[in-house]
């Protein structure tokens, strides 16, 4: 069984550890080069809003900001289940690399919400339907890391943590199509599959150049971190130990 | 470049503190989370190099 | 059965489970989840009585006058169907205009009229620089003389 084994072959920590090593700068470089220019354009180059003036730059961190972490969520989810039902030690340290940068962007997607909710709204929190699931979020995030380092065995912890995050992921689409099924102080979609944006075609390409670089930053910051997990997983591992050496006689680590 | 002056840009139409806050806060994060990062993986390196030298010294020695 | 095909069927039972479960509890709670009532719904007494509540809609047209101390301004709301009197004090936030989305929280008065204490202006989500603003609106007006014309 050809595919199997090929795909036994990236699952194994020992063949990832150094292909996601020379994923890394590829990913870092392309984070680099597109939030610079996506800062350029934003701040600079883009016209203001007819309505919120240059308050609406906050779009260019806020919505890329919110949107990779709820994808980082439902992929979270998806390394989480792929672990409990297949039992792949790989998938599980995924799930688990991926959380502390979730949560980051959920503060930051709060955050910047919150500042740019004052000038457009006149209010910088309100409990509506959108904010209020969104907030859900963050404190799944936060169960899920406490429970994963609460648990001594890794495995355990991957196991219970697991459950919790497929159990949340049911709250991802709720957040999404909250602004459809309620009415919300939120704004309904400016940019969905299926219909015209509703956005300046100059604004829009700024913004995309901003989500790719979070993917790209989101990628770069995973990878190293499931490298740091998986070396302290591993450590009493032969292929750990020879690879240290090399890197202890003076090679590139 | 949609700025005529320095301060114009600063100033972000009236709304710097908005603005400036939340680019602000959005660069400590993640520059923050970048940084941790890399401590974490030179501390976990060094710590498992010494290790490992350790337990072959101890090995060569028996 | 394998073990991992009893994970597999027990992860999406459960997750199956728990959306039919997500979905009547929001179904039941549907009507608490609204963050404002619209003014059809106020007049069809859906609304909570003599307790703070949000009316959301559109400020009419026009319709805003203040007083002269300044501070309390008369609007009015509608959704298209239904149109509402609100009478606020205090400063409306920035992006608060007529023909504009608005959510006021307060109480309906005896009269009718409802007795704002906070206004949030509501956003839509369009995004454009001003210059098509005005190109729109110059389009809007050339067509209403158009038509005006023609009529």
């Amino acid at each position: 069984m050809a595919k199997s084994r090929f795909w036994l072959y990236f699952s194994s920590p020992k063949t990832f550890y150094p292909f996601s090593g020379k994923l890394i700068p590829w990913c870092v470089g392309v984070a680099a080069v597109l939030m610079a220019v996506g800062l350029y354009m934003g701040l600079l180059v883009t016209p203001p809003d007819y309505r919120m003036g240059d308050s609406y730059r906050i779009i260019y961190i806020h919505v890329p900001a919110v949107w990779m972490s709820m994808i980082i969520y439902m992929v979270m989810a998806g390394w989480a289940a792929v672990g409990l039902i297949w039992n792949v030690k790989l998938a599980e340290m995924m799930a688990g690399a991926l959380a502390p940068t979730g949560a980051i962007f959920t503060v930051i997607g709060l955050w910047t919400g919150a500042l740019w909710g004052r000038p457009t709204w006149g209010a910088y929190w309100v409990w509506d339907a959108r904010l209020t699931t969104y907030l859900v979020m963050l404190f799944l995030y936060m169960g899920y890391i406490a429970l994963r380092s609460a648990i001594d065995d890794p495995r355990r912890a991957s196991k219970a943590s697991a459950l919790l995050a497929i159990v949340g992921g049911i709250n991802v689409p709720i957040i999404y199509f909250s602004v459809k099924w309620w009415n919300t102080l939120h704004q309904p979609f400016t940019v969905a599959p299926g219909q015209e944006s509703k956005i300046d075609p100059t604004m829009l390409w700024t913004m995309m150049i901003m989500v790719i670089a979070f993917w790209a930053y989101t990628l770069a910051v995973s990878l190293i971190r499931v490298r740091c997990d998986i070396l302290e997983r591993e450590k009493n591992s032969s292929w750990v130990a020879e690879l240290l050496q090399g890197s202890s006689a003076g090679n590139k680590q | 470049m949609i700025w005529s002056s320095w301060s114009e840009f600063i100033e972000m139409g009236g709304y710097a503190g908005f603005v400036w806050w939340s680019y602000g806060v959005t660069v400590v994060f993640m520059v923050g989370e970048v940084v941790l990062l890399s401590k974490r993986k030179r501390t976990i390196i060094q710590r498992l190099g010494r290790f490992i030298r350790a337990d072959r010294s101890k090995r060569n020695a028996e | 059965m394998k073990a991992r095909n009893k994970r597999l069927i027990f992860v999406i039972v459960g997750v199956a489970g728990l959306a039919v479960a997500a979905g009547l509890v929001l179904n039941a709670l549907n009507s608490n989840v609204a963050f404002f009532f619209s003014p059809t719904e106020v007049k069809a007494d859906k609304a909570p009585k003599d307790r703070t509540f949000r009316l959301g809609g559109m400020v009419v047209d026009k319709s805003l006058k203040r007083e002269d101390d300044g501070l309390t301004v008369h609007f009015q709301v509608t959704d298209k169907l239904e149109t509402m009197d609100v009478t606020f004090v205090g400063i409306l936030p920035d992006l608060f205009q007529e023909g504009q989305g608005v959510v006021a929280q307060g109480k309906l008065g005896s009269n009718g009229v409802f007795m704002a204490d906070e206004v949030l202006a509501k956003h839509d989500e369009t995004y454009m620089p001003p210059e098509v603003q005005d190109a729109i609106e110059k389009g809007e007006k050339a067509n209403m003389q158009k038509n005006v014309s023609t009529n």
